[in-house]
């Protein structure tokens, strides 16, 4: 491909890429338990009267913060994964390498299986108090484990150190998780099981307020570090030969994909797949490792494809629900086995 | 490059690279282990030097104390006139660049992007290039004879191409000493001769080069300066022709790589 060729296909693709994020975030406010007209949802969202009141509800209060939330929950781990597999120049590294669903599933399991008061609510129904400690106890555990990693980071001069001590904590929690388990009474256990099916609509207009800010600001500072990330592709020895601080660099790329990931996993539960598959699919579609390209592409691809799984959770025209989790990779990994099998045979990393 | 060049009618006296003193190797808590030492050694822009010496002696530590990536135990190395230890990873950064033994793994890149990333340096903080990046991107990929793989992606080429386009990004660095660690060890017999070739070439026109390297008779038959480690972890730095008729390439190599060694200096 010539150069202006290479450059009209990105630009095409990234395009088309938007234009996929505005049809699946239509799509998402139409199609549910009640199909709801387009129009309908447009004369809502800018503040007109649809034909039925309870529509507006529908869409308002829940359709809306729900399609936000898949969105932002997509497109945050999209680019913490992107982050990830490039700070470790490893394929298979995705936002949870370094222990953040470890973390946050430790959290909630302290508070739901060996919790007192709260757990007592939680079990009994999803109220709102212990939703919200939920939250709590899942970014409190999240943060923990990225901050013994951050300490880690900073110090050591090989990442996969990092890699290794970010798995090992998550074996650590994993097990400390299965002893609580094994003593917490069933009805307890299935609350901490449904935890870990993730879902996108228990976010309220409340959560989205620190939510929306946090994966913002995160997501503009990594598309702000795309020339330190493009460094790293060359490995940290040659970037550190170019004028990169290695171990400042680490920290940042480390905080930044936390803070994402972990946000989304603290409002939404352990979400999989998608961190690992798009940016597989954005470098696949786009053709580049470029990561002026790749963040954009990684924002708009995640946050389309996170949507498109809730379309598809929700079982348009039914009240049956399916877990998000299951979906995400059950449509997920064929299409990128099918897309990485199409493009060039090293397109791995 | 240009650049290079003026710098050096600026400051004719100023070798690239300098030591005084040197001792490298590794210090961990309280163990310290002494790899190499060596006596004072001075690169002049347009000179070669060859780092010889058997395995494990020491050449990539002393390529990465003299490339500012590891801190030597005693002694000072001088770049561009100023101690490393007083510049910055940005000032050390646009003096001299580094071709590492191992190829990373990009992925899918151009190699024209590849070299642009050489760039770093140079760039804002945005790493968007000018037109001037891009002309400089050109002349490198131009300097080591890769223009015509600028629009090939680098997990395509083969590993004699690939070496030439880490060259060339080498290059966009604009560095005027350029430090490679074994860059002809994947090489084909042909493409070890276009490489030396290649930094002879790039020495002539007023780069300082040094090379760790195995390839006895190809580095004597173009260096300029021999730095051999030998068998006593002391550098000695010499000549091509002094390093063979002094008999410092026997007690380091053997007998058989000396007659060798003496055959390679009839082609220079």
């Amino acid at each position: 491909m010539t150069a202006t060729g290479a450059a009209q296909h990105r630009v095409a693709a990234l395009t088309a890429m938007g234009a996929s994020l505005i049809v699946t975030f239509g799509l998402a406010l139409t199609l549910g338990s009640v199909l709801i007209p387009l129009d309908q949802v447009a004369t809502v969202l800018v503040g007109g009267e649809a034909d039925r009141d309870a529509w507006e509800t529908i869409v308002l209060d829940i359709r809306l913060p729900r399609a936000i939330t898949a969105a932002l929950a997509g497109a945050a781990l999209g680019v913490a994964g992107l982050q990830m597999q490039t700070l470790f120049r490893n394929p298979l590294a995705d936002p949870f390498t370094l222990g953040i669903t470890s973390g946050a599933s430790l959290g909630v399991a302290l508070l739901t299986l060996a919790g007192a008061g709260a757990a007592g609510a939680f079990a009994s129904g999803l109220g709102l108090g212990a939703a919200v400690g939920v939250t709590a106890a899942a970014g409190l555990g999240a943060a923990a484990v990225v901050s013994l990693v951050l300490v880690l980071a900073g110090r050591v001069r090989n990442t996969v150190t990092v890699l290794v001590v970010g798995l090992m904590v998550g074996f650590t929690t994993g097990s400390i998780v299965s002893l609580l388990i094994w003593f917490a009474d069933p009805e307890r256990i299935s609350a901490f099981v449904r935890w870990g099916f993730g879902t996108f609509r228990t976010t309220t207009w409340d959560e989205l307020r620190i939510f929306t800010p946090v994966v913002v600001v995160a997501l503009v500072a990594t598309a702000l570090s795309a020339k330190v990330l493009n460094a790293l592709l060359l490995g940290e020895r040659y970037a550190e030969t170019m004028g990169v601080r290695i171990r400042r660099a680490r920290v940042g790329v480390v905080i930044t994909a936390s803070a994402l990931a972990g946000t989304v996993t603290a409002f939404a539960g352990p979400i999989g797949f998608l961190g690992i598959a798009v940016p597989h699919l954005a470098r696949a579609l786009l053709d580049t490792n470029d990561h002026r390209v790749l963040v954009p592409a990684s924002v708009l691809l995640g946050a389309s494809v996170a949507l498109l799984a809730e379309i598809v959770a929700q079982v348009p025209g039914n009240d049956v629900t399916l877990p998000i989790n299951a979906i995400t990779a059950l449509i997920g990994a064929p299409v990128v086995v099918v897309v990485l099998l199409r493009a060039s045979p090293r397109s791995f990393a | 490059m240009s650049h290079a060049l003026d710098h050096d009618r600026a400051r004719p006296d100023a070798a690239v690279l300098a030591t005084t003193g040197l001792a490298v190797g590794y210090r961990r808590r309280r163990a310290t282990t002494r790899v190499l030492g060596s006596g004072p050694l001075a690169l002049a822009p347009g000179q070669v030097a060859v780092l010889l010496g058997p395995n494990g002696a020491g050449k990539s530590t002393l390529l990465r104390t003299l490339a500012g990536s590891q801190v030597p135990l005693d002694g000072q190395v001088v770049l561009g006139g100023d101690p490393l230890d007083h510049l910055s990873l940005h000032e050390i950064a646009i003096r001299r660049s580094v071709v590492l033994t191992d190829y990373p793994d990009v992925g899918m890149l151009r190699a024209r992007d590849l070299v642009g990333l050489g760039r770093y340096p140079h760039t804002g903080w945005g790493g968007r290039l000018t037109d001037h990046d891009h002309g400089v991107v050109e002349e490198s990929l131009a300097a080591a004879g890769a223009e015509h793989l600028a629009d090939r992606s680098v997990d395509r080429l083969s590993d004699g191409e690939r070496q030439r386009v880490m060259i060339a990004r080498a290059l966009a660095q604009e560095p005027r000493l350029l430090l490679l660690d074994e860059p002809t060890a994947f090489l084909d017999i042909g493409a070890r001769f276009e490489l030396m070739g290649l930094l002879r070439q790039l020495a002539d026109d007023g780069l300082a080069v040094v090379l760790a390297t195995h390839e006895l008779e190809l580095a004597l038959a173009h260096a300029d300066l021999v730095w051999l480690i030998d068998g006593r972890r002391q550098l000695i730095a010499t000549t091509p022709v002094a390093a063979v008729t002094g008999g410092h390439i026997a007690d380091v190599f053997g007998p058989k790589a000396a007659e060798l060694a003496h055959r390679s200096l009839a082609h220079r």
